[in-house]
């Protein structure tokens, strides 16, 4: 009995170390002293980190990716969020035509988008400027920031709007100061999820990104071709500390949104 | 369309000025979402159907280049290899990650710390993770060197570039797809039932068995199917740790594009997605799994 109760313990640790060990290593190979790949590394040191900070080849695609994702976040949180409002009020057939087109690049393989989206913007001159990448990368990031904002919209209490316009307030004012605030936890995880979305996305900036947006996935992936040195064990590092920062703190969001709803929920009879 | 309803509604004038302003907030929802719609539309859809086009009117309306993948050896074999990575991969996902929904279920403690475990891969992107199996998988990589220290080979075996590479990477960067669905499908088997069963005498295995098994089913369909989908459409990982040879369909439509083949790419980009779109239409017509995905994808 104690054995049965072991035994899938072990073998539940073995499958999370698979999950986690291949994180783990490049974190430990990107302070390495090495000039070249090597595990365990001789010793320690952040001359990557240091190689990667003073090399504009490097820094120039960062700061690309980090422009084009904030402009995607408003894009995308924009428009996404007017239209999680409107689609949750459409009658049924509209609806689900609707999300049908807003979510479905979740579904379609990132390969036929890609080559779609380079097909069609290369014919109107887009291909290689920051502008394509924006209008790319946000259809990629609005089905997240539509399914958060939606799935918030679900848990408000409709009786708090029927109060507020009852009360006098203008649809406006409702809005404003009902409905915002209690989808605002959605909003801003729909956010950082569109702007993660952006900032990792590689296979449409393969197509698009040309010469003049090229992004830090996109140089990251020019390099392996012809070297898999050390540098990018530390970009690699740091883009894993950042959106593991942001979709932890993502995470904590939508959780917290979830206790409050059920707090109000249980408060009222 | 309002000029031939005009006489008749004539009479139901003195009604009218109550309904008209109703009318008018009918329209706002789809006002909102109407932005979005339109740029979807622009952006994204048209462009993807345009050059979907491509595969039936190059250089006339014919549905000719599809008639060529009957005979075409590349296509098939592509198709085949694509498959079958695809398969392995999702079973592999099946075989590790059923084990994990149960003890992140199961634990009570431990759960957030595991729950970490699993989502910490799961924000990493697809190229970082990729790149984690270069490091480890490579001729000097920490595999080749642990078997070299344990005395199981004797010198380093090939296994970046190769197939095996692709389904380890693949498995677990998809691992996750296949967990969050089967734990949420055990989470919800009602407690009182594991108790009768094993209350009833059934051993932990019978009450796994007959009881958690079969109402886990629902998330193991989900699960499944999300991660054969996605496999599908896997490029960036085959590219990177997979063999030279060993072509999925994402990596000959990219190599096509290259070429400017855009008819044969359209065509391969068509039988993807339909590949893709056929087995998600199959997969909502299962019971339970429809409500499964719509839980899982939140």
């Amino acid at each position: 009995m104690r054995l049965m109760r072991i035994l899938p313990a072990s073998v539940v640790g073995l499958i999370l170390f698979f999950l986690a060990f291949p994180i783990v290593v490049v974190a430990i190979v990107s302070f390495s002293s090495a000039t070249y790949l090597t595990f365990p590394p001789p010793a320690f040191g952040l001359r990557w980190y240091e190689a990667y900070f003073s090399n504009p080849d490097w820094l120039k695609p960062t700061w690309v990716s980090i422009w084009v994702a904030c402009a995607v976040v408003v894009l995308a949180t924009f428009l996404g969020t007017l239209a999680a409002l409107g689609i949750a009020r459409l009658p049924k057939a509209l609806r689900v035509v609707a999300a049908g087109l807003i979510l479905s690049p979740l579904i379609v393989p990132g390969i036929v988008v890609a080559i779609g989206i380079y097909y069609a913007y290369s014919r109107y001159g887009l291909v290689g400027t920051p502008i394509a990448m924006v209008l790319a990368h946000t259809c990629l990031a609005v089905p997240f920031v539509v399914t958060s904002v939606t799935a918030s919209l679900s848990g408000i209490d409709p009786r708090l709007e029927q109060a507020a316009l009852s009360l006098g307030a203008t649809p406006g004012a409702t809005f404003f100061q009902v409905t915002l605030p209690l989808i605002q936890p959605g909003v801003l995880v729909g956010a950082l999820f569109a702007f993660i979305t952006s900032f990792d996305e590689l296979i449409v900036a393969l197509f698009i990104s040309g010469t003049g947006a090229v992004t830090l996935p996109r140089r990251m992936w020019d390099d392996l071709r012809f070297q898999i040195d050390p540098t990018i064990a530390a970009v690699s590092t740091l883009t894993i500390v950042l959106t593991a920062a942001l979709m932890g703190a993502a995470h904590l969001l939508r959780k917290r949104a979830e206790q409050n709803r059920m707090a109000t929920s249980s408060a009222a009879p | 369309m309002s000029e031939v309803v005009q006489p008749a509604s004539l009479a139901l004038a003195v009604s009218r000025p109550k309904t008209a302003p109703f009318d008018w907030r009918r329209a706002v929802p789809l006002l909102l979402a109407a932005p979005l719609l339109i740029y979807m539309l622009v952006f994204y859809a048209l462009p993807v159907v345009a050059m979907l086009l491509r595969s039936v009117n190059d250089p006339t309306w014919t549905l000719s280049h599809y008639a060529t993948l009957f005979d075409d050896v590349v296509f098939q074999k592509t198709f085949w290899i694509t498959i079958n990575t695809s398969v392995t991969v999702t079973l592999g996902c099946l075989i590790l990650g059923y084990p994990v929904a149960m003890g992140l279920v199961r634990a009570k403690s431990m759960a957030p710390f595991i729950l970490v475990i699993i989502l910490l891969p799961f924000w990493t992107s697809v190229l970082v993770r990729s790149y984690a199996w270069m490091v480890l998988l490579g001729r000097h990589g920490l595999v080749n060197e642990g078997l070299l220290a344990l005395g199981m080979i004797d010198r380093p075996i090939r296994i970046l570039n190769t197939p095996l590479a692709t389904q380890i990477a693949m498995i677990h960067i998809l691992l996750p797809y296949m967990i969050l669905p089967i734990a949420n499908a055990l989470r919800q088997i009602d407690p009182s039932l594991i108790r009768a069963a094993s209350g009833l005498g059934a051993t932990p295995f019978m009450t796994f068995r007959q009881v958690i098994l079969p109402l886990s089913m629902s998330g193991v369909a989900a699960g499944t199917l999300l991660t054969f989908v996605l496999a599908l459409g896997f490029y960036i990982t085959p590219a990177m740790v997979g063999g030279p040879r060993d072509i999925t369909l994402s990596m000959l439509i990219a190599q096509q594009v290259d070429q400017l083949n855009w008819a044969y790419a359209a065509t391969l980009s068509a039988v993807l997605l339909a590949t893709a779109l056929a087995i998600l239409a199959v997969a909502r017509k299962l019971p339970g799994v429809g409500n499964a995905f719509k839980t899982s994808m939140r």
